[in-house]
């Protein structure tokens, strides 16, 4: 009687739970590593200025946009939790935002005061 | 993955399932275990803890008018005689990718029951993640004996030891951690602990594979932020 309990409750979990095909877990980190590789070899060829700030941050967007997306399972979630754990996020640019106001104000007093030597 | 069924309840797809499911007067997350849910708001927390840490790095960088040490430099290896930039680094992230796979793959084969896969998986993740903190107590022994201190260092701006510190400190913390778990739940694999419903030590509930979705959760996350770390830190 209880074997029989259990049987039905573990068809009825793999009904439940829909698990991926392999090759996309498979193509993810493939694709993974090829970003790493890319943006290892922004620094190896040294490039400048906005094109390595720029291509930095294509690649590290990417590299975690496909983590999140597909190792964390964020494509297949419902959008109530997605879109609780995605707003926050804009809270933190807002914060990024504000710091770079100050930290540019900083700069900007110490070359006054310490390397002009003040008005 | 949340279970897309659930009886007596249709469970509508994109923004009119968010309102629905919000709106519910119900559970909120539909069809996502609570451990999932309550790991899934504590890395939103730990995301604000790096982010915290990131913005006041920026903030030091940006402000400071002594040179930033050059990172290409500062973390090269020596390959013989020749100077390889941010070699270390690259390996190590490497292989935390590696171990990143090797945990989705072990959840896929954990939901599907396969006990053996799920436990080698999760056991070749430790061992990477383990490989992981090897290197990096590698490198901060190699900067420390350079003379690199959270209060100066001799190739730059004083505040690069802190925020180094500080930074890759935290995050190899969070790796050390998982590394303890991920052996803690290869053990529980492979006792079978799923398949005979034990209860755990510390909830006194019975255990299912869905914990091994909960604990790849965390280790992605590990990864996720040194993606960010690797980028505004190493290579920036």
């Amino acid at each position: 009687m209880e074997e029989t309990n259990k049987m039905s409750e573990t068809t009825k979990k793999e009904e439940q739970t829909s698990t991926q095909k392999i090759g996309i877990y498979l193509w993810i980190w493939l694709l993974l590593f090829v970003l790493s590789f890319f943006s290892y070899m922004v620094d190896w060829y040294q490039f400048q200025g906005m094109l390595r700030w720029s291509l930095i941050l294509f690649f590290m967007f990417l590299k975690a946009g496909l983590i999140m997306a597909f190792f964390m399972h964020l494509f297949w979630e419902r959008y109530a939790l997605v879109n609780v754990l995605l707003w926050p996020m804009t809270a933190i640019a807002c914060f990024i935002f504000l710091m770079t106001a100050e930290f540019k104000y900083t700069l900007f007093s110490r070359f006054f005061y310490f390397v002009v030597g003040g008005a | 993955m949340s279970e897309q069924k659930i009886d007596g309840f249709e469970l509508k797809p994109g923004f009119k399932g968010m309102a629905s499911d919000t709106g519910s007067d119900q559970t909120m997350f539909k069809g996502v275990h609570w451990g999932k849910a309550m790991m899934w708001i504590f890395l939103l927390s730990d995301t604000f803890v790096f982010s915290c840490f990131l913005i006041s790095y920026m903030k030091g960088r940006g402000s400071t008018i002594v040179d930033w040490p050059n990172t290409s430099e500062v973390f090269s290896l020596h390959v013989g005689d020749v100077p390889v930039p941010l070699l270390l680094i690259a390996i190590m992230t490497f292989v935390l990718i590696t171990s990143s796979g090797t945990m989705a793959l072990a959840v896929k084969y954990g939901y599907e029951k396969n006990r053996k896969m799920c436990g080698w998986l999760i056991l070749a993740t430790a061992v990477g993640g383990l490989t992981f903190v090897g290197m990096q107590v590698f490198e901060w022994s190699k900067l420390i004996h350079e003379g690199v201190r959270p209060w100066g260092n001799p190739f730059g701006a004083a505040q690069f030891g802190s925020f180094f510190f500080m930074i890759t400190g935290f995050h190899g913390f969070h790796v050390s951690i998982g590394v303890i778990f991920l052996f803690i739940y290869t053990y529980k694999v492979f006792a079978g602990h799923y398949e005979s419903k034990k209860r755990g030590w510390f909830t006194k509930m019975k255990g299912d594979y869905v914990e091994i979705e909960i604990l790849g959760l965390y280790w992605h996350f590990v990864d996720l932020v040194w993606v960010f770390i690797f980028a505004f830190f190493y290579l920036w």
